[in-house]
C-alpha cells in the first residue's frame, strides 16, 4: 500500500466521519480533526524523506497505466507544498478549539476544514489536469462555505462576491482543460506535455496558457483580479483566515501556475522572455497596488489581507525570474510566507477572540495584557519583513540574489524598498494594538490558542536559523523539480509503481 | 465548427449576464449558462458523426466509437456544478433574508 493516496484519502474519509462522531460525542470532531492533520504531517516529514532517493513516485489510481488512468505525480516540489499545507492545518486545528467554541454547529466547522485539506493535498499530488480541476473545486466551494460561516450581513456578502470571482476562474479553467481535450485527447499532464511539444508554440498553445494564467490569477488573487482577497479572508473564522492567507491561494494559484508552466508547457526564461516579464510584471503591481492600499486599512484582518495580496507578488516575482536562485526564492517564500501570515493571522484571531473587535482605532495597549500573542506578532511581523536571522529574510535574499543575477537592477531595487512598506503597515498594527496605552480589560488567549502561535515562532525562528539544511533537502529540490522542465513526463512514464 | 463557436458564444453571453447584472438570482443563471456552455463543448469534443456508443459487446467489434471519456468528464463537472450552484442559491437565499433585497448596488456593507 503505498502513502501517496492517504493525503487525499486520509481528510476525505475523517470529513464524512466527523458529523457521525461529532454527533455521539461533540469533541470527537475536533479530536479527530486534530489527529488526522497531524498524522499528515508526519506522512508529509515522511515523503519529503523518500523523495530525496527517488526523483518521482507515481501510484496509479485502480492501477491504470499512466496515460489511461489517473495518476498521482509526487516528487519534491509536490512533497514540499504537501509539507507547508500539514503544517498550517495542524497549527490550525489547534487553535480552533477554543476559537470555535463560540460558534454553533462545530462539526459542520469540522468536516468542510478536512475538506479544504483534503482538496488542497489533492490539488499539490495530482498528475491529472481534470483531476486537479476536481480538487481544485473541492477546495474552493469548501472554502466558500467557510467564508460564509458566521452568516452575518458581511460575511455572506463577502462569500458572494469571493464565489462569483472563484467561480468565474474555475470555468475558465474548466474551459481550458476542454479545449486542452479537444486538441491533444489526453489529460495526463506529462502526456499532454508530450503533445503540446510536438505541437510547438501555436497561438493556440498561447491561448490556452492565457487562459489558464488568467485562471490561477483570481485563485491566487494577483493585483487585478485581486478585490475578493481582502473581503473574503477577514471574514472567515481566524484559523481559516489563517488557511486561506497562508497556503490556500498558494496552492490553488501558484503551485498550479508553476506546475503547469514549467512542466506541462515546458517554458523556459531562456526561450520565452516576454511570458515571464509578464509574470513579473504581475507580481511587481501586486507588491506596490496592493502594499500602498494596506497602509490605509483600519481593519486588522484587513489590513493582513492586503498584505497577502502584496507578499504573494514577491512570490510571482522569483518564479518570474526563472533561474534557479529566483525560483528556489519563491518556493522557500511559500514557506516563510505561510508561517509568518499564518502566525499573523492567529494573532489577529486571538485578539478578537478576547476583546471582540478588529478595529485598529478601538484596540490598544494589548502588550502587556497578552505578552504571548504581542510576542507572536512581531515574530511573525520581523520574518514577513525579513529581518535576519528569521526564515522571511533567506527566502527574500534568494529572491534578490535571482533578480541581480538575472541583470534586473531596477526591479531588486523596488522589490528591496517596498519591503520597507511591508514594515511602515505592520508597525501600524503594532503600534495600535500592541504599544499604544490604553484601558482595554483583557486576559491571555487560552492555552491551546497559544500554543498553536508558539508551535509557529519556534518553526519560524528554527528554520530561519537553519536555513542552510532546508535549502539543501527540501526547498532546492522542489526548485530542481521545477527546473527540470520537460524532463517531467520522461520521469513519470518511466519510474516503476510506488510499491511502498 | 460552428457549434464550437456557439458553445463559445453562450459561455460570453453567460460572463456578460454574471458583469452586467444587478440581481442575485441573474447572476446565478448567468453560472448556469457558462456551466453549460462548457459541458456541451465537451459533449461535442467527443462526438463523431455516425459512430456507435461506446459499450463493447465483443472483442473483435470495429473500433468506429464516440469518444466516451468527455461524457464521463461532463457527469463530473455537472456534479461540481450542481455543489457550487446549490451554495450559490443558499447563500443569496441567506443574504436576502439579512438585506431584504437582491439588488447587487445595495448589498454594500463592506468598504475601504
Amino acid at each position: 500500500m503505498s502513502f501517496i493516496p492517504m493525503f487525499f484519502a486520509l481528510p476525505l474519509i475523517s470529513a464524512f466521519l466527523i458529523p457521525i462522531l461529532g454527533k455521539i460525542y461533540k469533541p470527537l470532531a475536533w479530536i479527530v480533526c486534530t489527529v488526522v492533520s497531524f498524522v499528515l504531517f508526519i506522512l508529509a516529514l515522511y515523503g519529503i524523506a523518500v523523495t530525496q532517493q527517488i526523483p518521482m513516485i507515481v501510484y496509479k489510481m485502480g492501477n491504470w497505466p499512466p496515460p489511461l488512468g489517473i495518476v498521482m505525480t509526487f516528487d519534491s516540489f509536490s512533497a514540499f507544498m504537501v509539507l507547508v499545507i500539514s503544517i498550517i492545518v495542524f497549527a490550525g486545528s489547534l487553535f480552533s478549539l477554543r476559537y470555535m467554541s463560540r460558534y454553533t454547529g462545530e462539526w459542520k466547522f469540522y468536516t468542510l476544514f478536512m475538506l479544504i485539506t483534503a482538496g488542497m493535498m489533492g490539488v499539490s499530488i495530482t498528475g491529472d489536469l481534470f483531476n486537479m480541476f476536481v480538487f481544485l473545486e473541492i477546495a474552493a466551494i469548501s472554502s466558500y462555505a467557510l467564508v460564509a460561516f458566521g452568516v452575518d450581513a458581511e460575511e455572506l456578502e463577502a462569500s458572494f462576491k469571493y464565489m462569483v470571482m472563484g467561480e468565474i476562474g474555475g470555468l475558465t479553467f474548466l474551459l481550458a482543460i476542454a479545449l486542452i481535450y479537444a486538441k491533444t485527447s489526453t489529460l495526463n499532464l506529462a502526456d499532454i506535455s508530450n503533445s503540446l511539444q510536438v505541437m510547438g508554440h501555436t497561438p493556440f498553445f498561447w491561448m490556452v496558457l492565457g487562459m489558464m494564467l488568467f485562471a490561477f490569477s483570481i485563485k491566487a488573487a494577483l493585483v487585478p483580479f485581486h478585490s475578493w482577497l481582502p473581503d473574503a479572508h477577514p471574514a472567515a473564522p481566524a484559523p481559516i483566515s489563517s488557511l486561506l492567507s497562508g497556503i490556500f491561494i498558494k496552492v490553488l494559484g501558484i503551485y498550479t501556475t508553476a506546475r503547469i508552466v514549467f512542466n506541462v508547457f515546458g517554458l523556459t526564461r531562456a526561450n520565452d522572455p516576454q511570458f515571464f516579464n509578464v509574470l513579473i510584471g504581475l507580481g511587481l503591481l501586486s507588491i506596490i497596488f496592493a502594499g500602498l492600499t494596506a497602509l490605509s486599512q483600519k481593519d486588522y484582518k484587513r489590513l493582513l489581507g492586503f498584505s497577502s495580496v502584496s507578499q504573494i507578488g514577491y512570490i510571482m516575482l522569483g518564479f518570474g525570474i526563472g533561474n534557479y536562485y529566483g525560483v528556489t526564492g519563491a518556493i522557500f517564500f511559500i514557506l516563510a510566507h505561510a508561517l509568518a501570515k499564518g502566525l499573523l493571522f492567529l494573532t489577529a484571531g486571538s485578539v478578537v477572540h478576547v476583546t471582540g473587535t478588529r478595529d485598529l482605532n478601538k484596540l490598544a495597549g494589548l502588550g502587556e495584557r497578552m505578552p504571548t500573542t504581542a510576542w507572536s506578532f512581531r515574530f511573525g511581523g520581523l520574518s514577513l519583513v525579513g529581518i535576519p536571522p528569521l526564515v522571511g529574510f533567506w527566502a527574500k535574499f534568494y529572491i534578490i540574489i535571482g533578480i541581480i543575477k538575472a541583470g534586473f537592477i531596477w526591479v531588486a531595487l523596488v522589490a528591496i524598498l517596498l519591503s520597507v512598506l511591508t514594515l511602515a503597515y505592520l508597525l501600524k498594527i503594532e503600534n495600535n494594538v500592541f504599544m499604544k496605552k490604553g484601558q482595554i480589560d483583557a486576559k491571555e488567549a487560552p492555552f491551546t490558542m497559544r500554543i498553536a502561535m508558539v508551535f509557529l515562532v519556534v518553526l519560524i525562528v528554527i528554520l530561519g536559523i537553519g536555513f542552510q539544511p532546508i535549502i539543501n533537502f527540501i526547498v532546492g529540490p522542489a526548485a530542481h523539480a521545477l527546473l527540470r522542465g520537460l524532463e517531467y513526463s520522461h520521469l513519470v512514464f518511466n519510474s516503476f509503481a510506488a510499491s511502498f | 465548427m460552428i457549434v464550437f463557436a456557439s458553445c463559445i458564444i453562450l459561455f460570453l453571453i453567460g460572463l456578460y449576464a454574471i458583469v452586467t447584472k444587478r440581481n442575485l438570482i441573474k447572476i446565478a443563471i448567468g453560472f448556469a449558462l457558462m456551466e453549460y456552455a462548457i459541458n456541451l463543448f465537451f459533449a461535442f469534443v467527443g462526438f463523431k458523426r455516425g459512430a456507435l456508443a461506446p459499450i463493447i459487446t465483443q472483442l473483435d467489434t470495429p473500433h468506429n466509437f464516440v469518444d466516451p471519456i468527455p461524457q464521463a468528464l461532463v457527469l463530473t463537472a455537472i456534479v461540481i456544478a450542481l455543489g457550487t450552484t446549490a451554495l450559490m442559491l443558499t447563500i443569496i437565499m441567506r443574504i436576502y433574508n439579512r438585506y431584504k433585497t437582491f439588488d447587487i448596488a445595495e448589498i454594500r456593507k463592506l468598504r475601504g
